[in-house]
């Protein structure tokens, strides 16, 4: 139902009502349990509030208590390295996966699928098999390691130093599909007649790729980009279901940190402004990639 | 819709650089280099499932053996016979049927009519309320995780599924997934039966669900499995053993029998071989719909 701007005042409230009559369902219960504690939350960042005591407003408090606080900042560090990691790995990986696959070769269905078909399984069941694959004695990755000649193959998820890269790599495996499908997507939306042109100037493949695939891609590329650092800070059931934030400190990433202190200790306030920290970062690196890309477009 | 059309078809289309007026051998042996490439590649990837399903019918003290035995021998067909006594798993299953269709079922009503009101019917305000609504999908549900826990706690709702049917079935996502469908609907079409005098709740049952079938499957299989794989969720809010899913009773298997490697790889498989078939069958709906969350809308 369009409303004109020679509407009657009666068709725009009967347009509205229509119009909410079909949003209300779905936004009721979004607004209950999304938007309201989003706001509670906000509110809570600047509030002391532990389990049993009532709620009191302590303004900036907890934003101080950070400083000093040792498990926050291993807690930011490493979900900074994590992003750090997993970002441009599972950014290549998936380009690399897209582009090989834009082309006719057999069997690509299942290429597609199989790529694809980590994303989709349990975190819970993935977690168990890779803890037993990179079982530090026996697991089978070390085993092969010890083939090829290593003596000393890493501690992966048992060790402070390798733990976050067993996560890294994992979190690759486990997301690389999605992107591909997302960069599949924009490789298609790329018109042949850039190829054709290209050959005549007789750019080879690489030339090609670098010349008419990267440009073409290039908002597919942003908005994988953003999807994936978005996802990187969030990482939580993967730490939760594979080493619980450690050994000792060495896996526990921001998230993780809300859980433990929000719903594990009752500290409601603290565990508040630790989220809403995460959220500023997400925000802020988000807002740099966009106006990054601004910039990009208008030169 | 479109956007996965041209996926599937695009092993038809000639692959960039194998055109062009010099028709060389080239062509022909890189496309075997690539076949070759990505089968080693979807092997690799695929190699954790193999040796999930291969340690399931193995006997714990053989799953980790220097080297690794590739085929079980004798094959543990027991195992999976064990598991149903060891945990009560069926009623995992339940739990997590229970709540992966409810929450679909929710999720797809609820979000297509928002698609339709926010794609179909322009009145004053409608815009600000969609951006609104899009703008939390970038939230990290960390944010709100502790505002929701209290909610439901003081709304008496912990322990019970309903707790994860509320958190969960009126998601921001849904509705931008199916709206981006509808706007690729002409407006045209839905002019025409107000113009027959079909109402707007009309128009949208029986003219634009019916076309929109793919995205629904598309939605309904990513909300299935999201849902069916959800672990966070049911963690926070499923204490009592009754109640839980099979994410939690793999998890508690898991902590309990931490030796019995073989039971865990089958308990793994167990719960994986839902989403296969789920996928199995919808393949090209899960493609799809993941496609068009990169469509600017």
């Amino acid at each position: 139902m369009k409303v004109r701007s020679s509407s009657s005042p009666r068709q725009v409230r009967r347009a509205t009502a229509q119009g909410l009559s079909f949003i209300l369902p779905n936004f009721v219960g979004f607004a209950v349990f999304t938007l309201v504690p989003l706001v509670i939350a906000l509110a809570l960042a600047f509030m002391s509030w532990d389990a049993g005591h009532d709620p009191t407003f302590v303004g900036l408090a907890n934003f101080q208590r950070m400083v000093t606080d040792l498990n926050f900042r291993a807690a930011l560090v490493n979900t900074l390295l994590f992003a750090l990691g997993t970002v441009p790995l599972t950014l290549v990986v998936s380009l690399g996966l897209a582009a090989l696959l834009n082309s006719k070769i057999p069997g690509l269905r299942f290429f597609r699928a199989a790529m694809f078909f980590p994303y989709i399984t349990s975190l819970v069941a993935v977690a168990a098999v890779w803890n037993m694959l990179f079982s530090v004695n026996s697991g089978p990755i070390n085993t092969f390691l010890r083939t090829l000649g290593m003596q000393d193959p890493p501690g992966w998820t048992a060790s402070p130093q390798w733990a976050l890269v067993s996560l890294i790599i994992v979190s690759v495996w486990r997301g690389m599909g999605y992107y591909m499908i997302l960069f599949l997507a924009g490789l298609q939306s790329i018109p042949t007649q850039l190829y054709e042109a290209a050959q005549m100037d007789g750019a080879g493949r690489w030339k090609q790729f670098l010349h008419v695939t990267l440009p073409g891609l290039r908002p597919t590329t942003f908005f994988v980009m953003i999807m994936l650092t978005i996802s990187s800070f969030k990482i939580f059931d993967l730490v939760q279901v594979m080493t619980e934030g450690g050994p000792g400190r060495s896996t526990l990433v921001l998230a993780y940190q809300v859980y433990q202190e929000g719903i594990v200790k009752g500290r409601f306030g603290y565990a508040s402004a630790i989220s809403m920290v995460l959220f500023a970062i997400v925000l802020i690196v988000t807002i740099v990639q966009f106006r990054m890309e601004e910039k990009h477009v208008d030169h | 819709m479109s956007t996965t059309d041209r996926i599937e078809s695009a092993p038809c289309q000639p692959a960039p650089g194998d055109r062009g007026p010099r028709r060389s051998r080239r062509p022909v042996i890189m496309k075997w280099v690539v076949f070759a490439l990505m089968l080693v590649a979807s092997l690799l990837v695929l190699l954790p499932f193999a040796w999930m399903i291969i340690s399931s019918l193995k006997q714990d003290s053989r799953v980790f053996t220097v080297p690794v035995q590739w085929i079980p021998d004798p094959v543990q067909w027991d195992n999976y016979l064990r598991i149903w006594t060891r945990v009560p798993f069926l009623s995992y299953l339940g739990n997590s049927l229970i709540l992966a269709v409810v929450i679909t079922a929710l999720q797809l009503l609820t979000g297509s009519m928002a698609a339709y009101g926010f794609s179909k019917i322009h009145f004053p305000g409608r815009n600000a309320l969609f951006v609104a609504y899009i703008s939390t999908i970038a939230v990290p549900w960390t944010t709100y995780m502790i505002p929701q826990y209290i909610m439901v706690r003081n709304l008496h709702l912990s322990n019970t599924l309903w707790s994860l049917i509320l958190l969960q079935a009126f998601s921001a996502f849904g509705v931008f997934l199916m709206r981006q469908y509808y706007v690729s609907i002409p407006d045209d079409l839905c002019e025409a039966a107000r113009l027959d005098g079909l109402s707007e709740h009309g128009i949208w049952w029986r003219i634009i669900m019916p076309l929109t079938k793919p995205a629904l499957a598309s939605l309904g299989m990513l909300t299935f499995v999201n849902t069916w794989n959800d672990y966070m969720g049911p963690f926070i809010y499923l204490t009592s053993n009754s109640n839980w899913t099979v994410q939690l009773g793999l998890r508690s298997l898991i902590g309990m029998y931490d030796s019995y490697y073989a039971l865990i790889m089958c308990g793994s498989v167990i719960s994986v071989l839902p989403i296969l078939v789920v996928f199995i069958i919808g393949q090209r709906y899960f493609i799809e719909g993941i496609a068009t969350q990169g469509m600017k809308g």
